[in-house]
């Protein structure tokens, strides 16, 4: 008899669900029955709200049971080798209306195959983007690039193409490709999800971006706050470099290319690219004054093409397809596809990867399917902690980079964290400050004086102690902050704290003019 | 905790390798728990830099400490995410639970609490991680139950 195969994440989220005790009760249970059992350790789906979410293979369609834990094993396997059902049966995985309707090109084998078998990352129609780079010359793969509109994920959003042009384009001994996977936002968690659940996406990414540009080292900066993928990717490059898709011949092609991982040390700022390139050269990860810019001095001062992990995911499906496929995707200038990340108080948390040009209120509300409190969304902060926070009313605001700038607010790294009623925004503006506070590298005066003045203000404002006159003081500091700081830390810290006071101006006994005038 | 093995030979490795004072001093405190205060002089000879160029990158990061932590390292998210799925509360509760606040560590020695900045577990806070292993929607029994488990793993 064949070995049973069931999948199983070993995503962070699924993990601290109980999947890896939920493994060892399945695999103890099915020595018990002297049963042949293979489990595969893929990614997550996204559905975190199902983890963990156990699959099998049924009549040729992926059926699911979550959430199902330790308790379960027993039961799952019964119903598994039996007639099926079960009562955490979900169905097939892929009919479930929240992934139906997704459109993956970056997360598309995510959950699906064996995150660490190459094989596997072949047969689901990885690495046919490397080999399309490979067919054509640099600059057509950076042309590629600039044509499918693809802009930078991490928050800034800034054209891929035209860093690839100048990483290109500059004259070096050595250039390097840096991965920025310091994904310190709250609410966010893309990164770590494709990096645990498909690591050669990455892999694949970062060598077309180093051929393109002529660098033959890469680094990806990874958070010590992540030891799955940690663990992951190392395996996963390690597999890379035996099958010769990493080295001084990459796949036969003549051209090197190798990887390292680099771990960082706790620092939120080490996600601000000048700051990052500081701590990778083992130095304080203070940020450093633009220009250069880092496409022309970056790592050790060499030409550096810095990237967010989403970013560079992107680029094999570009490749593979086309930019004008890709571009097909979004709206405006917010071309292709991002995933949101639905995370805080949410029913259907998770990861929900979908063309450019979405509604917030779909997210929230029908994808995501509200507060799991059961009690009204108050507000929602887009993009992580130097985010906007956005009431209901503005709920239909497409999700696009332009339509979030000029509501004073960012689609960022594209996570969203909902809140209910209970929120005070008085609170969350204050823990703006509190994190700048922690977080700030200290080299400029704004950020590292400014917030914690911010603190100070906010704490008189909440005791209505020269209420209006404090107000007035906030107001000014955010503006120095903005106009005055070095980088994103101090200069959008403002962002979450001004976006509070003008959507939630009763939480800071700001009174309406309405009602001040009856 | 004393390890056998010399400052010196544990920073070796490292040196001439990319970011190598952050993976040495990593490396360190891996072996020793915390970072002893001999690692800055050696770490200095090691990578020809001076004492407070060490002490700077060791003070900038959070992960670096200088004193032992407790045998369970109790790490829990302060971070929007969880506020919003009842972090705020989950911190009061643990706060009062072990009579420690964040940052600190249980005088016999044997429980740190400390906030992380998020832990990526976002979808399915509040989150924290207890001696190493990760826990979502988290609440005090189940901190308890993890602490008592890392303690065990500890142990055998």
């Amino acid at each position: 008899m064949s070995a049973l195969k069931l999948f199983l994440p070993l995503d962070s989220t699924a993990v601290a669900m109980g999947a890896d005790d939920l493994a060892d009760a399945l695999m103890s249970e099915a020595a018990k029955r002297k049963l042949d059992l293979r489990l595969v350790r893929t990614g997550s789906r996204g559905m975190h709200w199902l983890e963990p979410l156990l699959e099998v293979e049924r009549d040729g369609k992926r059926v699911g049971y979550g959430p199902v834990g330790e308790a379960d094993a027993a039961s799952l396997l019964d119903a598994i080798t039996g007639n099926g059902e079960h009562e955490k049966s979900v169905g097939a995985v892929e009919e479930i209306a929240f992934f139906k309707s997704q459109t993956r090109l970056i997360f598309a084998r995510c959950g699906v195959t064996d995150p660490l078998s190459l094989a596997d990352y072949e047969k689901h129609g990885g690495l046919k983007g490397l080999d399309k780079a490979l067919s054509v010359n640099a600059p057509a793969i950076c042309e590629e690039i600039m044509q499918s509109g693809l802009r930078g994920r991490g928050g800034a959003g800034f054209p891929a193409g035209i860093k690839w042009k100048t990483v290109a384009g500059a004259q070096a001994d050595q250039k390097y490709i840096v991965v920025n996977a310091d994904e310190g936002d709250s609410g966010t968690f893309a990164d770590r999800m494709i990096m645990e659940g498909d690591p050669f996406t990455l892999i694949e990414g970062m060598i077309i971006a180093g051929i393109a540009v002529g660098a033959t080292k890469g680094y990806i900066y990874l958070r010590s706050e992540y030891p799955v993928a940690h663990s992951v990717l190392n395996a996963a490059i390690a597999n890379a470099r035996n099958a010769g898709l990493l080295g001084e011949n990459v796949r036969g092609s003549g051209k090197a290319f190798d990887i390292e991982v680099f771990l960082g040390a706790g620092a939120y700022i080490c996600g601000e690219e000048t700051s990052l390139l500081n701590s990778l050269e083992g130095k304080r990860g203070e940020v450093r004054a633009k220009p250069p810019l880092p496409a022309l001095e970056g790592l050790f001062g060499k030409p550096t093409l810095v990237h967010n992990v989403i970013t560079l995911c992107s680029v094999p499906a570009i490749m593979a397809k086309g930019a004008k496929f890709y571009r097909d995707f979004g709206m405006g200038k917010s071309t292709g596809t991002m995933p949101f990340q639905l995370a805080g108080n949410i029913k259907q948390g998770g990861l929900y990867e979908t063309a450019f040009g979405v509604t917030l209120g779909q997210l929230v509300n029908e994808i995501g399917g509200g507060c799991f409190t059961e009690k009204p969304v108050r507000a929602v902060q887009i993009g992580g902690p130097l985010g906007a926070y956005l009431p209901p009313s503005l709920f239909n605001l497409p999700m696009d980079y332009e339509t979030m700038l000029a509501n004073g607010a960012g689609v960022g790294h594209g996570g969203i964290v909902v809140f209910d009623e209970s929120v005070n925004l008085l609170e969350q503006a204050r823990y703006a400050f509190e994190f700048c506070v922690e977080e700030s590298c200290g080299k400029c005066t704004p950020c590292r004086i400014g917030s914690v003045r911010g603190v100070e203000v906010i704490d008189r404002i909440a005791a209505r102690k020269d209420h209006e006159k404090n107000l007035a003081v906030l107001s000014d500091l955010c503006e120095l902050m903005v106009d005055g700081s070095l980088c994103a830390m101090g200069g959008m810290t403002p962002i979450p704290v001004q976006s509070a006071v003008k959507h939630f101006p009763q939480d800071f006994g700001i009174k309406q003019k309405q009602e001040a005038l009856s | 905790m004393k390890s056998a093995v010399s400052l010196e030979a544990i920073i070796a490795p490292f040196v001439g390798r990319t970011g190598g004072l952050i993976s040495a001093l990593r490396a360190v405190q891996d072996e020793h728990g915390f970072l002893p205060d001999e690692t800055d002089a050696a770490a200095a000879k090691a990578f020809n830099l001076s004492r407070a160029e060490v002490k700077g990158v060791i003070s900038f990061y959070h992960d670096f400490h200088r004193q032992p932590k407790g045998d369970v390292v109790v790490r829990v998210c302060a971070a929007e995410a969880c506020q919003a799925a009842g972090g705020r509360q989950f911190i009061a509760d643990l706060e009062k639970k072990y009579a420690l606040k964040l940052g600190e560590t249980s005088a016999s020695k044997d429980v740190t609490l400390e906030p992380v900045y998020c832990l990526g577990l976002c979808s399915t806070g509040p989150a924290a991680m207890v001696g190493g292993k990760l826990v979502g929607m988290a609440d005090a029994n189940k901190i308890e139950k993890a602490i008592a488990r890392a303690k065990k793993a500890g142990a055998a």
